[in-house]
């Protein structure tokens, strides 16, 4: 309880006030304590009436949609688990898209995410005065985001001998013709893969960093009583200890990016792609709300996604907190 | 009773400790990596045509021109929409985004840090559930709330339906946890209302959290392509991000394209370079205890 109301009570004996509520039972508790705090809600109200308008209703509403058939002009027409039945069952490229997107999250996911943890651990390693330039350079790529990126990526992995990349294998003798990089089915994923990487040292990447910088340097003194000296000790024994919040709030964001791709797909191979090898959830999401308006079906799309990075979500949360 | 090993300390004192070296020398290398595709974009933008098409492709370049923005600005005199127009819309919504944004975040972030009100971990709990939210999900739901209330052909549907931040505000609540409840407790003993606590106290502390909303905000309001494609039907109101999209494709515009990149780019990375040291203590924060 905070001090504010301990000082109250002891005002009350003094001058008794009048309340509105019996604050003797537990709903008028509550009730008096809310109306007490009615500045904090006038305060927080802009954020939350915006977050619920925009954030949380549309969830809601797409979650009662994806039981309907609704086109966006006629009005919804109830049907079941029909569009959940549809998705696992007659949609060969929603399984497509789902298998693209699992098997870019299982890879992306973890590597870009242990790259963040131990590049912020390797810059933390360097002299003070140069960490601002590296930190800039590996995040350099996350800022660059969207448009900038896609015209790049197009020259470095073109098709022909132009492309940087295969003008350096021929160079090298280490393919006799370019390869397809961005046409072949078998090059695509790999390379939607290898871009994502690139950039992924984002937002979890400077909560790294920052949370690296912040563990207190007499743990390590006080550990190397135990014997705690080599760099590798002390990484295990005080740093992830000490930075696992971070490591929670930097997963959070990691297993939410991993499964929502699809902008870099629509970038650089396009949409659709050749045999839809490029084909993600999120791209799949925008056929049928953008294109096709089937909307209830594009929103059992999304709650099926939006259900599958939450569960994963919790057991982070699960996985981090014992730990932590 | 225990005894400490000081020999043992002593020793590892006195080991030279090469390892920041090679550390160094691989950070040095992989950053180079790293920002290889940034500054390839830098250099394309400034390489004359006869130089864009080489074979074999050349990294670097030898007679470096600003034609490709010169030829950007004549595009773009082509269409209907002046270039300048595009920028000014984008660069007023930027602006406009980011001081909404600070006020509203940090307006609940003082609340939900230091007022006990009942539901305020709920309020909070949600904000973190919140991070693992997919934004373009409820595209549909979002669209009908959007034009039902005729936000649609406004600089504000740019600003309102992506104000409420979730990694904002739960930044600015963890870095506010940070700071001790004895300080508001002396302004109350002042007298201070708790308008005046936020207005006096909290958002002056807020600043470096502030720039940290700025730099992870920054880039997705100023390429924002997606509002102007979806809701914004008069050219007038569209802005730079919108008009960059439709300069996409064709190999002959290759230069003109890195040209466009590079001005959709060189913001950011100014944004990030000017706040870095602020956005490195509001991380510091960030973890979610």
């Amino acid at each position: 309880m905070s001090k504010k109301t301990k000082s109250q009570n002891e005002k009350t004996p003094v001058a008794p006030r009048k309340r509105f509520f019996n604050v003797e039972t537990h709903f008028g508790y509550t009730m008096h304590e809310m109306w007490r705090h009615k500045i904090s809600y006038g305060m927080i109200a802009p954020f939350y009436i915006v977050f619920f308008v925009f954030t949380i209703l549309p969830l809601l509403a797409s979650t009662v949609l994806s039981f309907t058939y609704f086109d966006g002009i006629n009005l919804p027409e109830f049907a079941g688990w029909n569009n959940y039945i549809y998705l696992f069952v007659d949609d060969p490229l929603f399984l497509k898209a789902l298998s693209n997107t699992l098997y870019y999250a299982v890879i992306v996911g973890p590597i870009g995410y242990l790259a963040s943890y131990f590049f912020a651990w390797f810059i933390n390693q360097i002299p003070e005065k140069i960490k601002p330039i590296y930190t800039l350079a590996f995040y350099a790529p996350a800022l660059a985001q969207g448009i900038a990126m896609g015209a790049v990526w197009l020259v470095i992995f073109a098709n022909d001998s132009r492309g940087y990349l295969n003008a350096v294998f021929l160079e090298m003798g280490l393919i006799n013709e370019p390869i397809q990089f961005l046409a072949s089915t078998d090059w695509i994923m790999p390379v939607i893969i290898i871009i994502a990487l690139w950039s992924s040292l984002g937002t979890g990447f400077l909560s790294f960093v920052a949370g690296f910088t912040n563990v207190d340097k007499e743990l390590f003194d006080a550990a190397a009583v135990d014997g705690v000296t080599s760099r590798f000790q002390r990484l295990i024994h005080v740093e992830i200890p000490q930075t696992m919040p971070q490591l929670l709030f930097a997963a959070v964001l990691q297993i939410t990016s991993a499964f929502t791709v699809g902008a870099i797909s629509q970038q650089v191979v396009g949409h659709p792609s050749p045999e839809d090898a490029g084909l993600t959830i999120m791209l799949h999401l925008s056929d049928y709300a953008g294109q096709r308006f089937e909307l209830g079906y594009a929103s059992a799309i999304a709650v099926m996604l939006s259900a599958m990075i939450l569960i994963i979500g919790r057991l982070a949360f699960k996985l981090f907190a014992d730990k932590g | 009773m225990f005894q400490v090993d000081v020999d043992y300390l002593k020793r590892a004192k006195k080991r030279r400790d090469y390892a920041p070296w090679v550390i160094t020398f691989f950070l040095t290398f992989a950053g180079i990596i790293s920002a290889l595709p940034i500054v390839y974009l830098i250099v394309t933008a400034f390489k004359p045509a006869e130089e864009l098409f080489l074979y074999p492709p050349r990294f670097y370049v030898s007679n470096p021109t600003t034609k490709n923005f010169a030829d950007l600005f004549a595009i773009s005199s082509d269409s209907l929409v002046p270039f300048t127009r595009y920028l000014f819309n984008t660069v007023l919504v930027t602006v406009c985004y980011i001081f909404l944004l600070i006020i509203v975040s940090s307006l609940a972030c003082y609340p939900l840090s230091k007022h006990k009100f009942p539901g305020h971990k709920g309020m909070f709990s949600l904000i973190t559930t919140a991070l693992m939210f997919v934004s373009g999900a409820a595209a549909v739901p979002s669209y009908l709330i959007v034009t039902g209330l005729q936000l649609d052909n406004t600089y504000l549907v740019y600003i309102i339906p992506l104000l409420a931040n979730p990694t904002c505000l739960f930044l600015m609540k963890q870095f506010m946890d940070q700071v001790p409840d004895s300080i508001f407790e002396a302004g109350r003993i002042d007298g201070a209302s708790e308008w005046q606590l936020y207005t006096k106290i909290a958002v002056p502390l807020l600043k470096n959290a502030c720039a940290t909303c700025i730099i992870l905000t920054f880039g997705s309001v100023w390429g924002d392509a997606a509002t102007a494609t979806t809701y914004i039907y008069d050219e007038q109101l569209r802005n730079l991000a919108f008009y960059m999209n439709t300069l996409q494709g064709g190999l002959a515009r290759t230069g003109a394209n890195s040209a466009a990149g590079l001005l959709m780019t060189i913001p950011s990375i100014l944004v990030f370079v000017l706040s870095q040291s602020k956005v490195m203590d509001t991380m510091a924060h960030s973890g979610i205890k």
